[in-house]
């Protein structure tokens, strides 16, 4: 996350000539110091913001979950939880073995700007014995256990589309390559330092501050090169007709959005990667309250609209229409105005309204919305940078956005195409009829309720 | 007498012969199907008549309201039957008519999905406590 360091040399320069503009008024208003108190207090105060923001991402994993287990049928939901609690533990482990130093390679890339370091991430000593520690950032195991959270969301995006048809063992093996190459390789090129970085050499100004393109559209075209391989679930398109399969649990469907919206706070307010001055913490505020009008935004206009379009308001896209706007202000949650976040928030809504039903018309199955969640805002996130933030460009926005997806897309669709060939990646049909609870697994979510 | 497959021997279920000669006053069935929203407040109109029991019974039909669409996520499909509540109400036979009207006054919205009801008489009626018959089993 290149953004902060920058925002930070540019408030250091600042802050004298900030000092010598406040002297006049020096005795009437407490002046904003913009440097930080006390080198120590810095290092304290940043690494303490990545625990905790670092947490609340972490806790997405739960809102997946339960979104997800809410909107398949009741026959597919022990499945779906299996997959969630299990990509998460993958992810954790894959960044470990090679994702983070190969997502933050400092020097050392393999190939320069491209592909990054390949070897274990390692901490600090305990009690930080005997090593010279950088105090203007934040300890190593913060950033460590911070950036690994990210790489677990882009995976919990993919298990959503895929649901109700999808073998566990092959998916778990495509969240192997997701978590622990895909990802780190992508995101290295925009937060490593690599060549999408802004101010890297000969370098676009590509920007994306908690990364609508980096992990939500990422996520989103490997779901989407996946549901194009693993074909819609049976009887779900018949005689050119959309056959609705409601979801089970809209509750749990419901509190799992909630608890993404929560977690959102961590997501995009940690991606300021500074708490060390007023100025930083100030804009920390900035992010959060803008993230959550911007989900506001989403799930209002996801209800004025199917109000309008189908008579009734369908809870299963208000709840997308929060997560939409969530999506769509990633990109750039610290420069719009409360206004302006709310309206980037409802256009993602909008989308999300328009994009379901053109993805069924595509016989594109995705279970959950996530493609139009992740992948269609996540796009409109990152062009509507530029409209709040002079520093980007559409051209700069729209070229990371094609480099970004034809790397994630054709290596996922190649990845897919693999382990189709070698294991199959569906379940036969009357495993998919019957669920795959009891044929997968052998146990199901709700064990005493009768079968719809 | 039949045989088992246990070797054990069991009377033989003949209804014909069995049976007493009912007697007492003849009764009726009033089988109706209701607006489900409606129920508490036919419930209530007849027992303010003096009927002393019903049988209700969560069901899905259609008749000429047929089903209707709903939407899912952009998709429409089709709602072929429609939920009702069945209510099968035993009264004396001169009763009937006015139970019939009780029920056709208060589930009466006007509006197309409003039930129907059907008479029928009955053969016989039994308290199972008693061995009573007829309206004397009510």
């Amino acid at each position: 996350m290149q953004k902060g360091q920058n925002q930070m040399k540019f408030l250091k320069t600042l802050a004298p000539a900030a000092a010598l503009i406040a002297l006049p008024s020096l005795g009437l208003a407490q002046e904003a110091d913009t440097t930080p108190p006390m080198e120590e207090v810095g290092y304290i105060l940043n690494t303490f913001m990545f625990l905790v923001t670092g947490f609340l991402v972490m806790w997405m994993g739960a809102g997946f979950s339960m979104l997800e287990a809410g909107l398949v049928r009741q026959k597919n939901v022990t499945m779906q939880l299996m997959k969630n609690v299990a990509l998460f533990a993958i992810a954790a482990i894959m960044y470990y073995l090679v994702g983070y130093n190969l997502m933050y390679p400092g020097d050392g890339w393999s190939m320069d700007g491209v592909i990054g370091a390949f070897s274990l991430t390692a901490l600090e000593p305990v009690g930080l014995a005997d090593t010279e520690t950088d105090l203007t950032y934040a300890s190593v195991g913060s950033d460590f256990f911070f950036q690994l959270m990210f790489c677990a969301t882009t995976a919990s995006i993919v298990s959503g589309t895929l649901a109700e048809r999808i073998k566990l063992w092959p998916f778990l093996i495509f969240t192997v390559i997701l978590t622990g190459f895909i990802y780190p390789i992508e995101a290295s090129w925009k937060w490593g330092g690599g060549f999408l970085a802004p101010g890297a050499e000969g370098v676009t100004d590509f920007l994306d501050f908690a990364g609508s393109t980096v992990v939500h559209s990422t996520g989103g075209w490997a779901a989407l090169a996946g549901a194009l391989i693993l074909g819609p679930r049976i009887g779900k398109y018949k005689d050119g007709r959309t056959v609705p399969m409601p979801g089970s649990n809209l509750p749990l469907a419901t509190l799992g959005t909630f608890i993404l919206w929560l977690g959102w706070f961590g997501f995009n307010g940690g991606s300021q990667l500074y708490m060390d001055t007023a100025a930083n913490v100030a804009d920390i505020s900035r992010i959060f309250a803008n993230t959550n009008t911007a989900a506001a935004g989403g799930a209002i206009a996801a209800l004025i609209v199917t109000q309008l379009m189908y008579k009734k308001p369908d809870i299963t896209m208000v709840l997308n229409g929060a997560l939409a706007g969530l999506v769509s202000i990633t990109a750039e949650p610290l420069t719009p105005s409360l206004g302006a976040a709310t309206l980037i928030g409802a256009i993602g809504g909008v989308i999300v309204v328009f994009a379901v039903p053109m993805l069924d018309k595509m016989k594109i199955d995705d279970v959950v919305g996530a493609i139009p969640v992740h992948l269609i805002c996540g796009i409109w996130g990152t062009l509507a940078v530029p409209l709040t933030n002079g520093d980007a460009t559409f051209a700069k926005q729209l070229y990371s956005i094609v480099v970004v997806g034809i790397f994630v897309f054709v290596v996922s669709a190649v990845v897919w195409f693999i382990l189709k060939m070698i294991f199959g990646i569906r379940v036969s049909e009357e495993d998919e009829i019957n669920g795959l609870d009891m044929s997968e697994l052998g146990m199901e979510g709700y064990p005493e309720f009768s079968k719809g | 007498m039949q045989r088992t497959r246990a070797g054990v021997f069991l009377p033989m279920h003949n209804a014909g012969s069995r049976l007493p000669e009912p007697k007492g006053t003849k009764v009726k069935l009033i089988i109706a199907t209701i607006k489900p929203f409606k129920l508490e407040e036919v419930r209530e109109a007849l027992t303010g008549i003096g009927v002393r029991g019903m049988m209700v019974t969560e069901i899905k039909g259609f008749g000429s309201q047929s089903g209707h669409t709903e939407i899912y996520r952009g998709a429409e499909y089709a709602v072929n039957f429609v939920p009702k509540i069945k209510l099968e109400i035993v009264v004396a036979a001169s009763m009937a008519d006015q139970v019939v009207d009780t029920i056709t006054k208060t589930a009466q919205t006007g509006k197309i999905g409003d039930g129907k009801i059907f008479v029928l008489d009955v053969l016989q009626a039994v308290r199972v406590r008693t061995g009573e018959t007829n309206a004397d089993a009510l």
